[in-house]
């Protein structure tokens, strides 16, 4: 019985650990979306975070210029979106596919000399708790400093929108611009910048993936996270717990279904594989049924291009 | 001095203009990048641009490419048109080519001159099939059809992997993930020998020749092209929009899955785990650099093909990475929606003597 329970424990903790990527992104992109910016380019952001903090590791043999570097990348890449839908006025949607086509290509190209490449062991705190206390030691210790910041994030985000003046200002411009912009708010700057935060969230969630995760480079080895966390943005209506408890629902299901490979369940993989999309799905559908509930929490704003008369 | 004005109405002129100015931005976009990379941007842009197409073979690869390309921005641009955001046009190609090929494969071992229409047709209700989900979900459901879109992408690549290492494996094939190879009935016949460019091409013309008329000279394209501008004036008008998003869909679906089964039983001839170099994703950039016009879409196919194309070449002479073709459609993207700017914004340089002259 005890072994049960000890598995158990490391299963919570490896599906804690699944959901990094997605609670980053979905964090960052949650800020971008209350703005009233829909940026697609999610999974481009995290291919091109998860290259170059895995291609500055190599280089520089430093984590932390990694890990920075990482979430730099993404805030450069978001800025062609960010100059693009405010200054230009350019459509969102069209212009976050073009990022992550872009993204995916340019990783890869920068990529090519990366493949193969081994990575490096990243360091895990608390790491002689996690082995002493039973159950609780893998869900609560062994974990890399990002899994903590991850599992933080939502709620600072969650405290950053309800009890902060610029968490306001956020909310308001996403909400109604005019007035906004009426009370004196520089809108496109306000904006502007919760696309970038949302870039460096989004290089941050790559860069787990190719440092820490899966250690090591490998194209397109985001495999449609960038597009689950979007999903997982709808899925929380909005609201940064929600996104804690929705990518754990994700995360347990990618851990479930490699589990289930593993001992030999008589399901075909790929249907397996398939799951974690086909949930989202499932979720989207029961999520979005109730019209009135989605308008409720959604950005008003969401997805429209402000243009002020100088 | 540089003054910005808004316009009040958009030229059409430069309307269709502007995709050239974000084509030439790209190229010179493209030189920057192979000067970074450390090659010799003049010669690399010719490997890229002018080599691929500069032999009767390479005119035949570019019509190849660019058939799929076409197909399916000519379904997306009925979807865009109204306002259904359908980026899931690879997933619609995959399941058009699996139910296309399964029907290949029941004909494996006998010839006939009904199969191919059959194999075609199939292929078309299979991404007809797929494309509805999306539509059902997002009229009855008020589902986002981006996300459920995209995410079938994954469902059916997924789907094609299981049948083609499983049920659907070759039985003499050495365990490889393929089927058995189509019979030459199932097969799109070549227009010349030694060419690889076959009849399909004639199924993207006939789309487009089709979508013109749809579009423009009946009743359901302007009930389309209303829904696109303004949503309140169409339900004002009285229009069925939910039959609309079912129609647009099923056309885009349609025109993917013919895409899907056109590249297998034209050059591929068999289900494998590769039938599609992202076209669905492509064609997105398709449409809008033909800018949802039928014609322009015959252009821009041919555009985007090239990059294709280029892309192997500049490997293969240059050993420059093929992703670079990715970033090509990227960019073209990119410089497309900023050059929109000039559509809406006039911008006017005034001279300092002009000033100079008021005072």
């Amino acid at each position: 019985m005890s072994l049960d329970i000890s598995f158990i424990g490391i299963l919570i903790g490896s599906i804690m650990a699944s959901s990094v990527p997605l609670i980053l992104a979905a964090s960052g992109e949650l800020i971008t979306e209350r703005s009233g910016v829909l940026n697609l380019g999610v999974e481009g952001m995290m291919i091109i975070g998860a290259i170059s903090g895995f291609a500055l590791m190599v280089i520089t043999d430093n984590l932390f210029i990694a890990i920075v570097g990482s979430m730099l990348s993404g805030v450069i890449i978001s800025l062609i979106f960010g100059f693009l839908t405010q200054s230009l006025l350019t459509n969102h949607v069209a212009t976050g596919l073009a990022l992550t086509i872009f993204g995916i290509g340019l990783s890869a190209m920068l990529g090519k000399n990366f493949v193969g490449i081994p990575g490096k062991e990243f360091p895990i705190l608390f790491s002689s708790l996690r082995e002493s206390i039973p159950f609780f030691g893998p869900i609560l210790f062994g974990h890399s400093i990002v899994l903590y910041f991850a599992f933080a994030l939502p709620f600072l985000t969650n405290y950053f929108l309800k009890k902060t003046k610029l968490g306001l200002v956020v909310r308001a411009v996403g909400d109604s611009p005019v007035s906004a912009s009426n009370q004196g708010i520089n809108v496109i700057l306000v904006r502007y910048c919760c696309i970038l935060y949302g870039g460096a969230m989004c290089g941050l969630a790559g860069a787990y993936l190719s440092l820490i995760y899966t250690p090591q480079w490998i194209e397109n080895m985001t495999a449609g996270r960038g597009w689950i966390a979007l999903a997982l943005v709808v899925f929380a209506t909005w609201s940064p717990i929600k996104v804690l408890i929705g990518a754990l629902i994700f995360g347990g299901i990618t851990i479930l279904q490699l589990h289930m490979q593993a001992i030999g369940f008589r399901i075909p993989v790929q249907f397996l594989s398939a799951l974690p999309y086909l949930m989202t799905i499932i979720v989207l559908v029961v999520i979005s049924r109730d019209s009135r509930k989605i308008k409720l929490n959604t950005p008003t704003s969401l997805g429209r291009i402000f243009y002020k008369e100088k | 001095m540089i003054k910005i004005e808004k316009r009040n109405d958009v030229p059409m002129a430069l309307y269709f203009f502007t995709p050239f100015i974000a084509i030439i931005l790209t190229i010179l976009g493209g030189g920057i990048i192979f000067y970074i990379l450390g090659f010799n941007p003049i010669e690399a842009l010719k490997f890229y641009f002018i080599t691929p197409i500069s032999n009767l073979y390479g005119l035949s690869e570019l019509l190849l490419k660019a058939t799929p390309l076409c197909l399916i921005a000519i379904g997306l641009s009925f979807c865009f048109k109204s306002n259904n955001w359908n980026i899931g046009a690879e997933g619609q190609l995959t399941f058009g080519a699996i139910v296309g090929g399964g029907v290949a494969l029941l004909f494996y071992n006998q010839e006939g001159f009904y199969i191919l229409p059959l194999v075609i047709l199939a292929g078309a209700i299979g991404g007809m099939i797929f494309a509805l989900i999306p539509a059902v979900l997002k009229t009855y459901f008020n589902t986002n059809e981006i996300l459920v879109s995209l995410m079938l992408v994954y469902v059916s690549k997924l789907l094609l992997d299981y049948l083609v290492v499983g049920p659907w494996s070759n039985p003499e094939g050495f365990n490889f993930p393929e089927t058995r190879q189509f019979s030459d009935s199932s097969r799109m016949p070549l227009l010349f020998e030694g060419l690889r460019i076959h009849a399909g091409i004639f199924l993207a013309l006939a789309a487009v020749m089709l979508s013109w008329f749809i579009l423009y000279k009946t009743y359901l394209g302007f009930q389309i092209k209303v829904s696109g501008l303004s949503l309140k004036t169409a339900k004002y008008a009285g229009f069925k929009g939910k039959t609309m998003i079912l129609v647009v869909f099923m056309i885009s679906g349609a025109c993917a899955g013919l895409a899907g089964v056109g590249e297998i039983t034209g050059p591929i001839g068999q289900l494998h785990r590769m039938i599609s170099p992202d076209y669905g994703f492509t064609a997105i950039i398709v449409a809008f650099l033909g800018r949802l016009n039928p014609f322009g879409i015959i252009f821009a196919s041919m555009v985007v093909a090239l990059t294709y194309l280029g892309a192997e070449t500049a490997q293969i002479f240059l050993q420059i990475p093929k992703y670079t073709g990715q970033v090509f459609q990227g960019m073209i993207l990119f410089f497309l929606l900023a050059s929109d700017y000039l559509l809406f914004f006039k911008i006017k340089i005034l001279s300092l003597k002009k000033n100079e002259l008021r005072h």
